[in-house]
């Protein structure tokens, strides 16, 4: 599993906004998905509507997981298939290790999956000497840079065009020193001959799942690539990593959720490859994979289950709540220490890996509310963030600094004109005060705070002012 | 068994335990009449109209269509569209009965080859089981005469659509499948447009991995 940074959060994030790549990378993608999600949605009358119903299929799922689960589960063993039901990372790794062993596998090729970020998949598989080998292409490329994905649809979101270039020299060294990328089609087609020849000799296909569904026993990937699919259909085993709340009950609510879905991530009417699986190849079949797996996770999700938390197993993973978020637009995904950024991120890795851990993350927020205006099962993000900060307080976990001030923070925050005003001033005196290094040492009454570490001066400028004056600037629309 | 522990968990947590006989009977009921929920009013349209916002939708997401009168016209519509986009004349095509019955003879220089796509395909000819308007997107469901291969490996996919197989929704599409296949078949894909990526920066190219280019010959055979 990936080491979080995220007790770090403050230090990550002072590093990204002094980083110059990351800040164009921030500045030239951010807006165009946001413009690309509001034209999506304004060209569908009914979108409000099916956030709701997206919202009420979720929670009924939900409610009744484990009948939906089992009926899934024998719909999948009747296609042909088999479900490996692993409650932690650990034995979710050893079952994916396990099938590869079994079918003698030296390369897997994978599609994109976060919940394979989660549970450290690619180095469990190295570690026994099999080759994984990640076919989107920005997970590609994040692999050949040995980074984390920063966005959970655009996993090089950080990125510039000399970054490829740079990696694809540096890993491409059979091709000729001296070719010449012109355009990013030439990094694209590169990039597909290289990759062509791993899906045409890979032993195994891992995908994730956007949804399982029960009526059927389906699971459904979306891509824009196609390499989700060359990845299932090639190899002669297939194997599907998916968590418990992927589930939804049949197609037809499915397909509410899908009508949501693409509008809210990419601003796409509908991804290029929407795909259904259902178990192994049939007879007379020409294609497609012999023996078709299942591992089902738990990892932390029915513990959420009963909680303030359940709401969240809602989410479906569309990004929208990052794409929208000034802080995620300000440090982008890194900062936040481990594999899920942004406000969806802020609420769930608290789950995953503990409140110790990333305690931090559900203050990186300005509270504006965007995220849950725009998220398409309509999660309540800023609550549930505020609901990890009452816990970190109970816990004790809060520096002294922050745990005596926080009734000041609740006072102005809920006037917002006065807290704007408040944290500029703040902002500029530490501004100036911190000048000359850049960091303090100490600070007056925050001792909670700087007997551990450096309190990272601000720029001379607040958030919401840098906000607002990048709104002017049409930056953010 | 690690699946009771997580199913002991999930009760557990959900303050109950299994749901009892009338609640499973009745989401058993849910999932064999699979309600439709809310569908977009933009396709609950006349067909000819449909067929039409279907084309438009195909255009916007970087195909195209050709649309002719029968099937008898697909190998001059088939040869034309290779010609004017200057690629070679073998084509993998799906074994379907459909495509078999059509009069590849009237074009002899077209080398046709019945099967699953190999790498080196540079065209395939594929046959589509619907299309639906609402975005202008193909359902093609995995069966010995429509291999999966062939939506992929090719550098450009040619699909035969029907006009009678056009739909407004895509719940209309899956009702098509349950009436006439009667199980899922082990891959179901629905394709809008021509693979592409935006994965450097941000910035949309076309042909990521798979085809390049996405053809649709639609034979327009539907009643007025
Ligand atoms: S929390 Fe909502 S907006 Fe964010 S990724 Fe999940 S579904 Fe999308």
């Amino acid at each position: 599993m990936h080491v979080a940074t995220s007790p770090a959060f403050k230090e990550n994030a002072h590093r990204a906004i002094q980083d110059a790549g990351l800040q164009k990378a921030l500045a030239r993608s951010g807006p165009s998905f946001i413009a690309r999600r509001r034209d999506a949605v304004a060209a569908l009358p009914e979108f409000e509507e099916l956030r709701d119903i997206a919202r009420d299929i979720k929670n009924h799922t939900l409610a009744n997981l484990d009948f939906y689960l089992e009926e899934w589960e024998a719909n999948v063993i009747k296609a042909g298939g088999k479900v490996h039901w692993c409650a932690t990372a650990e034995e979710a790794r050893d079952a994916v290790l396990a099938i590869c062993r079994a079918a003698n596998a030296r390369t897997v090729t994978k599609g994109k999956s976060m919940i394979s970020e989660e549970l450290g998949i690619n180095d469990h598989l190295e570690r026994h000497d099999i080759t994984p080998v990640e076919t989107d292409l920005g997970e590609y490329i994040i692999q050949l840079r040995h980074e984390l994905p920063s966005h959970i649809i655009a996993p090089a979101f950080h990125l510039n065009k000399e970054d490829w270039e740079e990696s694809f020299r540096k890993s491409h060294t059979d091709l000729p020193a001296d070719r010449v990328f012109r355009e990013r089609r030439d990094i694209l087609t590169e990039a597909r001959a290289k990759l062509r020849e791993r899906f045409l000799a890979a032993d195994v296909g891992i995908t994730g799942a956007n949804f399982l569904i029960a009526e059927t026993g389906s699971s459904v990937i979306v891509t824009n690539e196609g390499n989700g699919d060359l990845t299932q259909t090639l190899p002669r085993v297939h194997i599907v990593l998916a968590s418990i709340e992927k589930m939804v009950p049949t197609i037809e609510d499915c397909t509410s959720l899908l009508r949501v879905l693409a509008r809210s991530a990419t601003g796409q009417d509908f991804s290029v490859y929407t795909t259904f699986s259902t178990g192994a190849r049939r007879p007379g079949d020409l294609d497609g994979p012999d023996e078709c797996h299942v591992v089902l996770v738990d990892n932390g999700r029915s513990a959420m289950l009963g909680t303030d938390f359940q709401e969240m197993l809602r989410c479906i993973r569309c990004a929208a709540c990052m794409n929208h978020c000034p802080v995620y637009g300000a440090v982008g995904g890194h900062a936040y220490g481990w594999v899920y950024p942004g406000p969806m991120g802020s609420v769930l890795t608290p789950s995953l890996i503990g409140v110790q851990q990333a305690g931090h993350l559900p203050n990186a927020s300005t509270f504006c509310g965007k995220c849950e205006s725009v998220c398409p099962v309509k999660i309540p993000l800023p609550k549930l963030m505020r609901h990890w900060r009452e816990r970190e307080f109970e816990r004790h976990l809060t520096p002294a600094f922050v745990r005596t001030n926080l009734a000041l923070w609740g006072f102005f925050a809920r006037r917002p004109a006065l807290y704007r005003l408040a944290t500029r001033a703040a902002a500029w005196t530490l501004g100036r005060l911190g000048r000359r290094h850049g960091r303090f040492h100490r600070l007056p009454f925050a001792s909670g705070w700087t007997g551990e570490r450096d309190f990272p001066a601000p720029e001379g400028d607040t958030f919401f002012a840098r906000y607002a004056r990048e709104q002017r600037a049409g930056r953010m629309r | 068994m690690t699946k009771d522990i997580i199913l002991a968990a999930i009760r557990r947590n959900l303050r109950r335990g299994p749901l009892p006989a009338d609640q499973v009977a009745m989401l058993r009921g849910r999932m064999s009449q699979h309600p439709r929920q809310l569908i977009p009013a933009r396709s609950r349209l006349p067909h000819p109209e449909q067929v039409a916002l279907f084309v438009a939708n195909v255009e916007k997401e970087f195909a195209s269509v050709a649309r002719v009168p029968d099937l008898d016209a697909v190998p001059e519509a088939v040869s034309g569209y290779l010609a004017a986009q200057n690629l070679p004349t073998d084509i993998v095509m799906a074994p379907h009965r459909e495509l078999q019955a059509i009069p590849w003879s009237t074009r002899p220089l077209l080398r046709l080859r019945e099967g699953r796509a190999e790498a080196s395909d540079m065209v395939s000819l594929q046959h589509a089981f619907a299309g639906i308007a609402e975005t202008g997107t193909l359902m093609l469901p995995s069966a010995p005469q429509r291999p999966t291969t062939l939506n992929l490996l090719a550098d450009t996919e040619i699909v035969l659509l029907r006009s009678s197989r056009l739909v407004g929704a895509y719940e209309e599409a899956w009702d098509l499948l349950r009436s006439e296949l009667g199980e899922m078949p082990r891959n179901v894909m629905l394709i809008t447009g021509p693979s592409r990526s935006a994965d450097i920066e941000q910035t949309l190219e076309l042909g990521a991995h798979g085809p390049r280019r996405l053809h649709v010959v639609l034979v327009d055979d539907a009643p007025a």
